[in-house]
């Protein structure tokens, strides 16, 4: 795998030139990034902008029109069916809607992926593993609970653990605090940093809320028109005369 | 930071062809891909058998009381016509050749089409606006071997059992009539009913109900699997899902017949 001239790390995600658009909108237009080994990366910018567009390539929802996306050593664009599912069991997807099998209890959404995955598990592991996924996100007395009598941060965190149960190196977060409240927006941060430090996962947040960015980022990467505008730590990316960067910062905190 | 230009998009023919070829090969393909799962273990049965339950359960009650009246009334409205030649004791054939041949196919796939594809269409709608399909997807879940394998497998089970299910039924509404009208035994009445079908009649029916079975079941999960624009896509993909369905149940039909024609 490549390494990082500047940090020494491993890169896990190495996007080159990527462009996508959808009929005549350009979503993407040269977008360059790398993402290091244990690296939380976060990804700020307006709506639309395309950074949703953007983890969806990465785990090959979507394809690319140009340019090249290499996701732990791998080519996404030029996998085989079962080379692109190999590698989808190594990054955890968790959607901005939760995505939660509304017809499955908790510990059935959770155990869902295993279980099609790991055909040899038995009853016993899978949950075993179920409530250890359970326990990491504090919800383990949800395990009979349906969806639909959940509240927006207790999916969020079903969300996570149910790409969290696989074990994955990579975790693509969309909007994780979009829609909570701020006490489920603090849990949902340091969930993500607990996340990282325990099972040593590399990630990217596409998020609008600044105080995540602020404490979940390693580095954060302000995307505009298509293409990374700016990237740094929290104080390096707003350290800006740019007006948009700027009213992002006083939007947030002023 | 200099903002990089738009790469300009390229077409073979024209947007429109272009699009049109690209929809049409994405059609193809979502159902070719059944034939490919066919021979690709594991085979779900569980999740099979899930299904089989649903689409007969979900269908029993309206299959049963539309089989019955149509034996009646198709039994009643024949009636007189048979009686200006003194012939009401062909009313038996007359109704086992009908039933066997025509009304239960047919009556058992439209009513299926409106049951069954409607709730599949609607159900993988949701899912697919919800991103629960997405979600499936990327966790290497295999969404189509698990919703639309088991959902298209399901109904092409189905479809005959359903088929052989109404003939039952509107025989038994037909008997009754002809019961109380010309006073037929029982025994009359089936071994009249059934002296004009034959083994093609049967294959025939059997084939045609595994047609439209397959015909619902993917159709509707193409719809589902292809919602877009929220719920309000979700409504139009279940109403997608039973009048796609009828078209083709009926182009199916005339094309059967014309074929097992060839062979009487």
């Amino acid at each position: 795998m490549e390494i990082n001239d500047t940090t020494g790390k491993e890169i896990v995600i190495d996007i080159k030139e990527l462009y996508k658009s959808f009929g005549d909108n350009h979503v993407l237009r040269g977008v360059n990034l790398e993402v290091d080994r244990g690296e939380n990366v976060v990804v700020l910018g307006r709506s639309g902008t395309g950074k949703s567009v953007l983890i969806k390539i990465i785990c090959g929802l979507l394809t690319q029109d140009e340019g090249s996306v290499i996701v732990l050593g791998e080519d996404v664009k030029n996998l085989r069916a079962r080379e692109l599912e190999a590698l989808r069991l190594k990054v955890g997807f968790s959607f901005q809607m939760s995505a939660l099998y509304d017809s499955m209890t908790v510990k059935e959404n959770i155990a869902f992926p295993l279980m099609r995955n790991f055909k040899h598990l038995t009853k016993a592991e899978v949950k075993k593993r179920v409530d250890e996924v359970l326990d990491a996100v504090s919800l383990i007395k949800s395990r009979d609970q349906y969806p639909a009598e959940l509240s927006g941060g207790q999916k969020k965190r079903i969300g996570i653990a149910r790409t969290l149960v696989l074990r994955p190196e990579i975790m693509l977060y969309d909007e994780p605090t979009a829609g909570l409240d701020p006490i489920s927006s603090i849990e949902i941060n340091s969930l993500i940093n607990s996340i990282k430090k325990e099972f040593g996962v590399s990630s990217i947040i596409i998020t609008h809320d600044l105080v995540c960015a602020k404490v979940t980022g390693d580095r954060l990467v302000m995307m505009f028109d298509g293409v990374v505008q700016k990237q740094g730590t929290f104080e390096q990316v707003f350290d800006s005369n740019d007006e948009r960067i700027k009213s992002f910062y006083e939007y947030n905190f002023t | 930071m200099e903002i990089a230009t738009t790469k300009k998009e390229k077409y073979y023919l024209s947007k429109g062809i272009d699009g049109f070829f690209i929809s049409a090969s994405k059609t193809f393909r979502f159902v070719f891909n059944y034939f490919i799962e066919l021979f690709r273990p594991p085979y779900e049965f569980g999740e099979i058998v899930k299904q089989c339950y649903k689409v007969g359960c979900d269908s029993l009650p309206l299959i049963s009381l539309t089989g019955f009246i149509i034996g009646i009334v198709f039994t009643k409205q024949s009636r007189p016509s048979l009686s200006d030649f003194g012939a009401t004791s062909w009313l038996p054939s007359l109704i086992g050749i009908a039933v066997f041949r025509a009304l239960a196919p047919l009556v058992t796939a439209l009513i299926c089409a409106g049951k069954v594809g409607s709730s599949i269409g609607a159900e993988l709608g949701a899912m697919k606006v919800t991103e629960q399909i997405e979600a499936m997807d990327v966790s290497a879940s295999k969404p189509y071997k698990y919703l639309v394998f088991t959902r298209v497998t399901a109904c092409v089970f189905m479809m005959p059992l359903l088929m052989l299910y109404t003939s039952f039924v509107a025989l038994l509404g037909s008997y009754i009539n002809v019961q109380t009208n010309e006073h037929t035994s029982l025994a009359t009445f089936i071994a009249n009913a059934f002296d004009k079908i034959n083994f093609l009649d049967l294959k025939a029916s059997v084939i045609k109900a595994v047609v439209f079975g397959f015909t619902i079941g993917m159709v509707a999960c193409y719809k589902g699997f292809t919602t877009t624009r929220g719920t309000e896509g979700v409504g139009k993909a279940a109403n997608a899902a039973v009048v796609t369905a009828m078209y083709l149940i009926f182009i199916e039909e005339l094309m059967i017949v014309q074929i097992v024609g060839w062979f009487r």
